[in-house]
């Protein structure tokens, strides 16, 4: 009797504890889902906070008037909203450093994937890795006191700020992320294409750039969206390098504001809050995230239509 | 003869294949050393220019309109402070999402959501991270333009780079482990708090350290929210002689960083400040090249002595 009692107790203290265990793992549960969610939350603040003060701004402003106008001049009496010489810079200085970036990264990619030797690959990977970690700021300051002299070595009329110093750091700048997730995507290729492509004669350089290449696409057209969105929303070497004046140019030897520059140019300012001035930086932002969405979607099309499954 | 014309014809292909071969090599080694020549002229123009400037006193005194009496005291304690203030915030909230993406997330179309939403926020600009900033943190919920501001928007920064290593860490470790710690009993936060987390510290303390090391650097963001240039007092200090011994009022203080502290310098036209920016740059190298060392490090040996 007083045994199955003893049973009895201890099973309910057992469903007790059980169920005290159960609520312990709900709630920890919630908490990890939650801090999961906050990555949405964040996306969904960037959106409604560059939204909603743009809407301000586009009452202000006609979206015709930002997106044909050829001046952009806010902050001057006469004032003039037009995006066209920002976007110019932008389209100009990324332009100039993927030139640098792309080829650059994606020759470095194959030798470290097809061709080096494990030691030098060793050794090669950790060091991309450092170059990649030097702050943006540094390759500003980089920019401007030892590329620019140099070039200006070069083409002796090149003015002291501009494009094409930016971006050319710039492209050295992005070459470890286009390599890194170039050589990644090459190397998850499976090893018995590459033993086909040699076992029918082919040469390393062949295989690399008909068989891996192919076969990796959907990773190397990922390295490049990545590389191009880097570009297009850097920052301080630009501000430095480039000049701060809006210009409607698409020659690199000029200096011009690019987006990004134009932002910080007005935060380095003393800008009210709720001001015209305020509102446009964040048009600008807007502007510029809807361009790295832009590529951001492409590369995600991209992936998925040419997809290869192993 | 004609055997023996195409077996020339083929030794011809063969070598011209070869060439090719050993051209894409030599570009490729080309390729790799503009790199390492970038990055050595970039160290070699700093250290010249820079070196002369590196001192005791450097480090001790506050910015001046005289170059040679100008120092980073300022920024080397404001970046510190920000710094606490992002890891404070990044790594749990990183690491928590990463275990829940990893281990409990059903298999459903919002987890996608979130998977999607991470790499996206990973491929968000810089600059736009500081405009949520200034709209939100500092006018918003109106923390200023504080070290509080200033440390959460980095924090936003680099939430994806925690969230990818905690994930890659934790996904590494073998099914194995998990089911041992199912068969005895233990509960999914058990098997997650007691064998998972610590199996992939060191995975996740490498991610930890690169997005710090990334976050030190980052001058976008907080030049947006409005930190100033030029500051030649210390914010309060953490720690008091009165109970309760620590105080929080350094968040809400105005504050610059390293990063800053060199833009200003680089940005002006005195040659001699630029000495000083040359100097602010090799002490902020140093800083995120030791941090990101120290991350490839880890990661070696990890890979090295780590065999499930």
């Amino acid at each position: 009797m007083s045994d199955e009692l003893d049973k009895k107790t201890n099973y309910a203290g057992r469903l007790g504890y059980s169920y005290r265990r159960n609520l312990h793992e709900r709630f920890i549960e919630a908490i990890l889902f939650l801090s999961a969610f906050l990555s949405v939350i964040i996306m969904l603040s960037i959106v409604v906070m560059l939204v909603k003060e743009s809407v301000v701004f586009f009452q202000y402003v006609s979206l015709w008037e930002f997106l044909t106008d050829t001046q952009w001049t806010p902050l001057f009496d006469d004032a003039h909203y037009g995006i066209l010489p920002l976007v110019a810079g932008t389209v100009v200085s990324s332009a100039v450093a993927l030139m640098v970036a792309l080829p650059l990264g994606t020759i470095i990619a194959i030798y470290l994937s097809e061709f080096a030797p494990f030691a030098v690959r060793e050794v090669a990977k950790p060091f991309l890795e450092l170059l990649g970690g030097i702050p943006t700021v540094v390759y500003g300051y980089f920019a401007l006191l030892f590329v620019t002299p140099l070039l200006q070595m070069i083409f002796p009329e090149l003015p002291g700020f501009s494009l094409l110093s930016a971006g050319l750091v710039m492209g050295i700048m992005i070459i470890p992320y286009v390599s890194s997730m170039t050589e990644d995507a090459m190397r998850a290729v499976p090893m018995h294409l590459r033993e086909g492509s040699y076992a029918m004669g082919a040469t390393r350089f062949q295989t690399a750039v008909r068989v891996v290449m192919p076969a990796a696409f959907s990773g190397i057209a990922a390295a490049y969206i990545l590389g191009i969105s880097r570009a297009v929303g850097e920052t301080m070497v630009v501000a430095i390098a480039a000049g701060m004046q809006p210009n409607l140019t698409w020659n690199p030897m000029e200096p011009a504001a690019t987006i990004t520059a134009y932002i910080v140019q007005v935060s380095l300012g003393d800008l009210p809050h709720g001001s015209i001035g305020y509102q446009t930086i964040f048009a600008a932002g807007l502007t510029l995230l809807l361009m790295t969405l832009v590529f951001n979607i492409i590369g995600h099309l991209l992936r998925k239509r040419y997809r290869e499954i192993y | 003869m004609n055997k023996a014309n195409e077996l020339i014809q083929l030794r011809k292909i063969i070598n011209t294949h070869k060439r090719w071969d050993l051209l894409f090599m030599i570009t490729g080694i080309i390729a790799l050393m503009i790199a390492i020549l970038t990055f050595i002229a970039l160290f070699a123009q700093m250290m010249i220019d820079g070196m002369p400037r590196l001192s005791w006193d450097f480090f001790t005194s506050f910015p001046s309109r005289r170059p040679e009496s100008a120092g980073i005291l300022s920024a080397w304690v404001g970046t510190t402070l920000v710094m606490l203030v992002t890891a404070a915030s990044a790594v749990p909230l990183g690491i928590g999402a990463g275990v829940y993406l990893e281990e409990y997330a059903p298999k459903n179309l919002l987890t996608e959501i979130l998977e999607i939403n991470v790499t996206n926020l990973a491929g968000v600009p810089s600059i736009i991270y500081g405009l949520l900033a200034l709209g939100l943190f500092v006018y918003q919920l109106g923390f200023g333009q504080s070290i509080l501001a200033a440390g959460l928007a980095l924090a936003l920064l680099i939430l994806p780079v925690v969230i990818v290593a905690t994930r890659e860490a934790i996904r590494s470790i073998p099914v194995a482990i998990r089911e041992g710690s199912y068969a005895l009993g233990a509960t999914k936060w058990q098997t997650v708090s007691d064998h998972l987390l610590p199996y992939s510290a060191a995975g996740i303390l490498t991610g930890i350290i690169i997005g710090l090391a990334r976050a030190i650097g980052e001058t976008a963001p907080i030049i947006t929210i409005g930190a100033l240039t030029f500051i030649a007092f210390l914010p309060p200090s953490p720690v008091t002689d009165e109970f309760p011994y620590i105080s929080f009022e350094w968040l809400t203080a105005p504050f610059t960083v390293m990063p800053i502290q060199m833009f200003n310098w680089v940005s002006r036209p005195e040659e001699a400040f630029q000495l000083n920016a040359a100097a602010a740059g090799l002490v902020l190298v140093v800083m995120t090249l030791t941090m990101n060392g120290l991350a490839i490090y880890l990661r070696y040996r990890m890979r090295k002595n780590i065999k499930w």
